[in-house]
This record gives C-alpha cells, structure tokens and sequence, in this order.
C-alpha cells in the first residue's frame, strides 16, 4: 500500500500552536515523539494495552498509539513534558520520587499523567479506587505497591491544602 | 566457614552508603526527559529495519520470494543470510542461533530476513510482502513430544547425594507426582531496540541490553571487524528481567550489518508483536519427582526429574537448567537425592534467561512436594517445612557445598510471629468450614538462592573512574542500569569512599569503550560485583591522593581522611576539589580502573561438586488467597515477607526490588500463561491475551520488612544481591492456593499445575472430585 497523501493539521501541544503535515495513519504517539521530539510519552505495545503512550487530549487521556494525529487537528494535546513545566505534576513528582514509584522509568510518564486525573477529580480516592483507575498502565518493575502509595500520600495532602 | 565478620568495619558510620537514597534518574523518569535508545535524537539519514519471520515451525525453505520487498516504496535494501560478511550467528555460546536463518527453520517466526527502509512504516509494511514457501515437517512442540522424541539439545546432567533409590525404597512413607510449571514472557514495558551508527572503520552501537560485551562480539564477528572497531553503549533499559540479555543480540546485529552495508544509521525497534514471537521466554518445565519420608513428616530421600522446553537453540539453557538443579533442594537438607534435567529441544523459540534462571523451577517441586508430605501425614505445612530446613550437622547441598550461612530458622520464626500464623491458620480452617464455595489458603514458604554465576569465570567487573579538577567524578563500570538501582548503588559506593556528595559523582552510560569484557548485568550480581569494582578503582585514586596530601601537609597517611567534602590532613581541612587540583598540578595520575573477581568459588562439572556461590540471600514469605471454586477466581488477601539483602546498601531501592519481584514471580504463578498450538504457533503474543498483573491484581495488603543482618561474606558494605530471590517469594501465593484447594479433600494431593489461573483451578477441583 503506498502511502496517502499527507494532511495538514493544527492543533495546540503543551500551549504551543503546531501545523504540521502528516499522513493520515500516523499515530498521535508516533507524531509526538518523531515530527515534534517530544519523546516522554513512550511506545509500550503499540495496541491500546500497556498505556506507555498515554496523553492527554482536550483535558482527558487517551491512548497515543490508538489516537491518530489527524484526529487531534483543532485539538488541544499535553504530554508529561508540558505538564512538567507547567508545574501541574510537581507534587505527585515529588510523591514518586520519594516512594521509589519508578523503576526502569518507562511506565513512568503514562502512569503520572492517568494517576493526575485521577486526583485532579478530587477528594481523597480509596487505595482501591486508585488500583483501578491506574490498572490501565503497565508497571511491570514496581508491582504498583509504591506507585499506589505515592498517590494517595498526594491526594491526601492536596485534600488538606483544600 | 566465612571469616568471622568483623563488626567494627560493619558497622562504622557511613554517609551515602546504606541511605535510602532515590533512583538516579528519578527525576528524569517523572519529567520524560530519560533517553531510552528510541529517544536517541535520530541521525540524519538514519533507517529503520524490520524483520521477517518463517510462517511454520519447522521445515525446509524451499523460495524465499523477496522481489516485491525490495520493489516495495521506500525499501533501501533486504537482508538475508547472504548478505553477512562473517558469521550468521548471534547466541552466547554454542553458535547455533543463526541472525537469518537459511535451509531450514526450527520456530515459527524465526527471522529469515530484514527489511530496511527509509521509514519504520515502510519497512514493517515492506516485510509482508514476502512470499515464503517452507516444506512443513512435524514440530515437536511441548515438553512431553520432546520426551517422547528423545530430543535434546544438550546432554542430561544429574546430582547424586547418597543413595535416594535405596531411601526411598526403604521409607515408611513415600509420595509421587508430576507439576507442570509454565514458562513466562518477560514483557519489559521498552521493547527490543537497537540504533547503529557507522563510522570511518567503526560502528558504535546503542542497544537496549544487559550485555554490550557479546553484543560486541557478535557483531564484530558478523562483520569481520576487530572487537576494537565495535563499540556497544547502553546508557538504561526500560526494563529486561534476563530478556535482554542474549535476545537483544540478533537486532542489534541486524542494525549493525544494515549500517554496515548502506553507511547510513540504522535503528530496528522490533513490534510488540514480533517482540513476543521472536524472543525466548522463561523455561516452562515438567517436574517428576518420588519422595521419601519419616512419620514426622523428615525426608529420607528426593528423587526429581527436571524436563525443560529449551526451544529449538541451546541459549542459556545449559546454565538455566543447572540452576533449576542447585535450586531443586529450595531451603531443605536432603540427606539424598537423584536430582536429573533434561533439556529439550523443540520447535519453538529458544527459551533464556528470566529473572531467577531455573531456580525458581527447582524450587516450586519440591515445595509441591513438601506440601505433598504435609497433606499425607496431616500435618500444617509449615512444620513439614520447618523440619527440613538445613541445619547443624544437616548442611551438606546435593552438590557438595555446605551452607554454612543459614538464617532461615530465624527469619522463619521471626515471619511466623509477624504474620500471626497459628491463628490465621485457625481462622482459615473455621473459615473454610463454613463456606462450601469460597476456600481460603495460607502458606509460609522460604527462599534460599545462591548468589554468584555459576560459570565460575563470569564472576568478575570492571570500573573506570576519574576525578576532574572541580573534584567532579566520572564513574564508569560493567554493569547496566535497567531500572534496578544498580547505578545508584555504585554511586553511592564511589561517593563514600571520597567523603564527597553523592552529586558530584557523574554517572555514565555503559560502553564497551571504557570497560571491555564485561560479564552481563545478570545473576543478581550487578552490585556485588561492580561496587566492588568500582570501589577498588576510587581506593587507588584515594590512595594517591593520601600520598599526595600527607606529603604536601606533612603528616602520616594515617592522618588522612575523607569526609563531608573536605579532605582532612591532620589539623588542616581542604575542600576536596582544591586538593584535586593540587594533586593535578603535582602530577598524580586522577584516574583509575578498578577489577574485582569473586574469591573462593569454584565447580567441578565433571564431578558435579564444589562451592558455586559465596553467599545465600534468603526469604519467606507469607500468603493468604480465597479461591472460588465454582469460577477458579482467585484474589490474594494478604501477603507478609521478610527478606534478606544483608546490610542493605539502599534500602528504598532494595525494597522495590522485593515489591516488584514478588509481584513478578506472581504473575508467573498465577495469570500469565503462554499458549502454543499443536502446529508451534504462540497463541497469545500480545498483552490482549498474554496477562500480566496490573494494579489491581496485586494484593492490596502487601507487608515488607528486611532482615537486618550483615552479609557474613565479605561483599560490598556486607550487602546481599536483590534482583532475583524476591521472585520466589510468590511461590507462597501458589501454595496457599494448593493449600485452599486441599480444604475440599483432605489428605489428597491437589493436582494443581502453575500458573494456576482461573482454568487450571477450577481443573484441579474437578480432578479432587473425581478423585
């Protein structure tokens, strides 16, 4: 099969208006990582399973290797670098630093940015509510134990700060 | 006997050594900014490879039609076996891994050729346009089709203590049975990667591997190039567990010969997909053992058999399977014991190394066999266990090396209190008195793995450390970092040795370049070797500058010392750089490497005796499940472990090693399972139906605790190895899933074979109620 013709698309990556031309089946995490150099996000199994590739789009995560990059034209798309800079992650950052929630690392920005939206609904989730929501996201170094740890001691504190 | 531990030295204060400081590249891992090999910036007209596979499992090539690859938009060149200079093979040992197979194919999916293109897209797409034709033969594909075949890819090989046909000829009691124990995918959340890049006579290669050394040499070899030519450089895995340690080869070769003959860069980032089908997994095993015992439950003797599918090359299995021998005693004195492996050959993909290498295999029979004793005497399994721990004067192994560092009574008790045993034990049998459909299990099993490689020679590092004038140090060793901490532990060694913030030790990616020869990160060895390495090479650098600074302070070498930043030269302090930088202008050579071999281990293979390992790290582990019996759900309640690393040189690192190997070795045991058809096909090679634990698989009542106590073998700040014996500590899970599945008859064996997934226990009720 030849390749189609390219689309051009615009949308905006960690506050940043993009316009790029791009084939009509490359992937979201491929576009990141390859036209933009963004290569936090990473390519676990490439078919929706290990959520190495998760990023956020229009405020809610998303499969980078299930989402096509056309599909994000006029959209607005944050990655574990924007939302590092942002200062939005900082705490729950710290929190895995602290509770050793990393290993090899390559689980590690998917995971942050599914366990964000997890506590940016609010409130202080049960442990088991925070193994579900995070069963999506392969760890296979850790066995979660101190990833769930690290976000309920962050949930527990934005809780306190209101 | 160890030397007695000398406690002074063990306990002298330390100031990075022991803290539980957090992994080097923390902060990179939560900000995205760790390169992995795929996030090297690409170079300018790089190419991407992808490879195809042979389409049956065993046969002859009769066309590899290959014309509308290379007509394929995009394509720059195919590869196959003729295309390699030198060597068509990439295995560690016995040269029977070819890159591209030619002839005839012996897994379905072996690599036949490459495809290298401008794009990845375009040679994946590329590769599917082959038509291969392939003369079908019968594969052989489990174990017992092996057996029956009498195909081996190498020789039996057997440990004999006393006379195990004549105890158990003679014991009052004996048990009989088979356990089937399944093999694991590794299932790194990075996969297989390779980025080759050509240079005037050279080729530097980035590889995703535990082992730059034989990539090194695999390459050189293909290419017929100098080792002095190839250089591998890894700077961090997105994890391997043994994967990686001979199956990264192949694509790093692949890329290599690719760069070789266009010039150009090339990068091979194999598919999840092909990643599944074309690397080796752990062995999955057939156990058959007969053990004899007393009335109380004491063994007399231990006759096992050890059947492992090797696949269709020999790997590592000779070492694996080895290990699964040193293993199959677990923590038990045997007073004799026949323990026989078979290594088979099949048609399937070469199975290797994963995280514990064949002893975790040993282990599960015969604790299945100790649980078979308890179920016959109605006896608690625990007591059986407890009775036939090593001990005085009950300390030789079937392979003629006392363990004469045996803490497993202590930690045993000490787990057995912690965890509440007797009365959870109570309230599991009430519990399961009451409820016809839901079954509790507990069990307590122990650990005990030998710590060193087995082949001997392994066992050695290098290190490569230099001081620069702003007293910065640039710290180099053979290890490879793949998210264990190992690089973290090794700074913290150089930092301490220095006096010097743990900050100012630079660390750097493995490269050949700097420390040739290198053994792979494996064996659970990486920080006992290489922080010792390392050490030695900080001591030499150390002991010039002692010279130096009692010569320019003029005062005795013995008035030296080294500490918060400063160098202290009896009533003088001088910030550390400023003495560096003294030194530098007085000449002293500032850098070092530094070497380090095991002392005191040796094996004898004819004899199948000696001393392999220098040390035991030991375990227990506690575990309490419910199982439903009417749907062979599971769910784990609660799991309490004590584990020893000695005197612990980072104990936040060394307790994410328990917690993930303890999770790892429960998927192993309980959900991962690995399907072949009939034809050699592997049903299940993507996580859509090859399962491995996510959160919420693992149990939510997970207690941990260390065993503090120093390595009495003089290792590195008296630590022990930590990657691989917290896998075993799942083997409990398994049990007390045997031991709830018991409750429905008791005093029967429960033929339950691992992983024991909702299927395999729900198999295992209707055979208990057959029975």
């Amino acid at each position: 099969m030849s390749p189609q013709p390219a689309h051009d698309i615009t949308l905006m990556v960690n506050g940043e208006a993009i316009a790029e031309s791009v084939e009509p089946r490359t992937t979201l995490v491929d576009f990141l990582r390859e036209a933009l150099g963004l290569t936090g996000s990473h390519v676990g199994c490439e078919h929706g399973v290990c959520g190495a590739c998760t990023v956020r789009l229009d405020g809610v995560i998303v499969r980078g290797c299930l989402t096509l990059a056309v599909q994000c034209d006029g959209r607005r798309v944050e990655t574990i670098e924007g939302l590092s800079d942002s200062g939005e992650l900082a705490d729950l950052q710290a929190a895995f630093e602290r509770r050793n929630a990393l290993q090899c690392g390559f689980c590690t920005p998917g995971m942050m940015l599914t366990a964000q939206e997890l506590l940016a609904a609010g409130g202080v989730p049960s442990r088991d509510t925070i193994r579900a929501h995070i069963s999506g996201n392969y760890c296979r170094c850790t066995g979660y134990h101190a990833i769930v740890d690290a976000i309920e001691s962050v949930a527990q504190a934005r809780a306190q700060q209101g | 006997m160890p030397p007695p531990p000398d406690l002074a030295e063990i306990d002298a204060p330390t100031r990075t050594v022991r803290a539980p400081t957090m992994h080097d590249s923390a902060v990179r891992h939560v900000c995205g900014t760790a390169v992995y090999v795929d996030d090297i910036r690409e170079p300018e007209g790089m190419l991407h490879a992808a490879v195809g596979g042979a389409t049956v499992a065993h046969g002859r090539i009769k066309r590899l039609g290959l014309d509308a690859v290379r007509a394929a938009p995009g394509v720059v060149l195919v590869l196959t076996a003729a295309d390699i200079p030198g060597r068509n093979d990439c295995s560690p040992v016995m040269g029977d891994d070819p890159i591209f197979a030619g002839g005839v194919v012996e897994f379905r999916g072996q690599v036949l050729f490459a495809v290298v293109a401008e794009t990845r897209d375009a040679a994946r797409r590329a590769v599917r346009l082959a038509e291969i034709e392939i003369d079908a033969e019968p594969p052989l594909v489990t174990v017992d089709q092996a057996l029956a075949a009498e195909s081996r890819i190498l020789p039996d090989y057997t440990f004999r203590k006393g006379d195990s046909a004549a105890a158990l000829a003679a014991a009052p009691n004996r048990h009989a049975g088979t356990l089937r124990i399944g093999g694991q995918e590794h299932f790194y959340l990075e996969g297989q990667v390779a980025l080759a890049v050509p240079g005037e006579d050279e080729m530097l290669v980035h590889s995703s591997t535990q082992h730059p050394s034989e990539l090194q040499h695999t390459i050189a070899r293909m290419l017929k190039l100098p080792q002095a030519a190839v250089t591998v450089e890894v700077r961090r895995m997105g994890g391997a567990f043994g994967g990686k340690e001979t199956q990264a080869g192949q694509w790093a070769a692949i890329a290599a010969l690719a760069a070789r003959l266009t010039g150009r860069p090339c990068k091979l980032r194999l598919d999840r997909d092909d990643d599944m089908i074309m690397t080796g997994k752990r062995h999955d095993f057939r156990a058959d053992y007969q053990i004899a015992f007393d009335n109380d439950g004491r063994i007399q003797g231990y006759d096992v058999c050890l059947a492992s599918r090797c696949g269709y090359s020999a790997d590592l299995s000779g070492s694996i399977n080895d290990r699964a021998m040193f293993h199959a005693d677990n923590a038990y004195y045997l007073p004799a014991a026949t323990i026989l492996s078979k290594r088979m050959k099949t048609h399937t993909v070469s199975n290797t190394a994963f995280r514990g290498f064949g002893g975790p295999q040993g282990m599960l029979a015969i604790e299945r066999a100790i649980d078979a004793i308890a179920w016959t005497l109605g006896r608690d399994p625990l007591d059986v266990r407890k009775r036939n721990l090593y001990g005085n004067g009950r300390d030789m192994t079937p392979y003629g090396m006392r363990v004469t560092d045996n803490i497993l009574p202590e930690m045993i008790d000490a787990l057995e209190r912690s965890s509440d045993y007797r009365a959870r034990r109570r309230t599991v049998a009430a519990f399961n008195a009451d409820s016809p459909l839901l079954k509790r299990g507990l069990a307590l099993t122990p650990v005990k793995f030998g710590i060193s490689f087995t082949n001997t020679f392994l066992n050695q590092a290098g290190a490569l450390v230099h001081v620069y004038q702003d007293g910065t140090v640039h710290l180099n060793h053979s290890g490879t970092e793949m998210g264990q901490g190992l690089f973290i532990k090794v700074a913290q060694v150089v930092a301490e040795e220095f006096g010097i913030d743990l900050d100012r030790v630079q660390i750097t990616a493995t490269t050949t370049g700097k420390v040739p020869n290198t053994s792979a990160t494996a064996a659970s060895s990486g920080s006992d070797l290489n922080g010792m390495a390392a050490q030695a090479a900080a001591r030499a650098i150390k002991a010039r500058l002692t010279d130096f600074a009692a010569a320019e302070f003029d005062v005795p070498a013995e008035q030296i010392s080294f500490r918060d930043n400063q160098v202290f030269a009896g009533n003088t302090a001088i910030p550390f750089p400023d003495l560096v930088h003294k030194a530098y202008r007085g000449q002293v050579s500032l850098s070092s490497t530094g070497f380090y071999r095991t002392p005191r281990i040796h094996w004898d293979a004819k004899t199948a005796t000696g001393r392999p390992f220098f040390y035991f790290a030991y375990g227990a582990a506690c575990s309490e499940v419910t199982v439903d019996i009417t749907t062979g759900e599971m769910k784990v309640e609660r799991i309490d472990i004590l584990h020893d690393v000695g005197r612990s040189l980072n104990p936040a690192i060394d307790i994410g090693q328990i917690e993930g190997g303890f999770v790892q070795g429960m998927g192993w045991l309980t959900a991962e399972e690995l399907v072949f058809d009939a034809e050699g096909r592997l049903l299940t090679h993507a996580p859509s139906t090859y399962k491995v634990p996510c959160a919420s698989d693992v149990p939510a009542d997970l207690r941990i605790a260390l065993f503090d106590g120093p390595n009495r073998e003089e290792t590195i700040y008296r630590s022990k190895a930590v990657g691989e014996p917290p896998l075993m500590l799942a083997i409990s899970v398994f049990a007390a899933i045997a031991d709830a599945l018991h409750s429905l008859s008791p005093g029967k064996s429960v033929p339950l074979n691992a992983p024991a997934t909702p299927e395999s226990i729900l198999h295992s009720v209707k055979e208990l109620a057959r029975a």
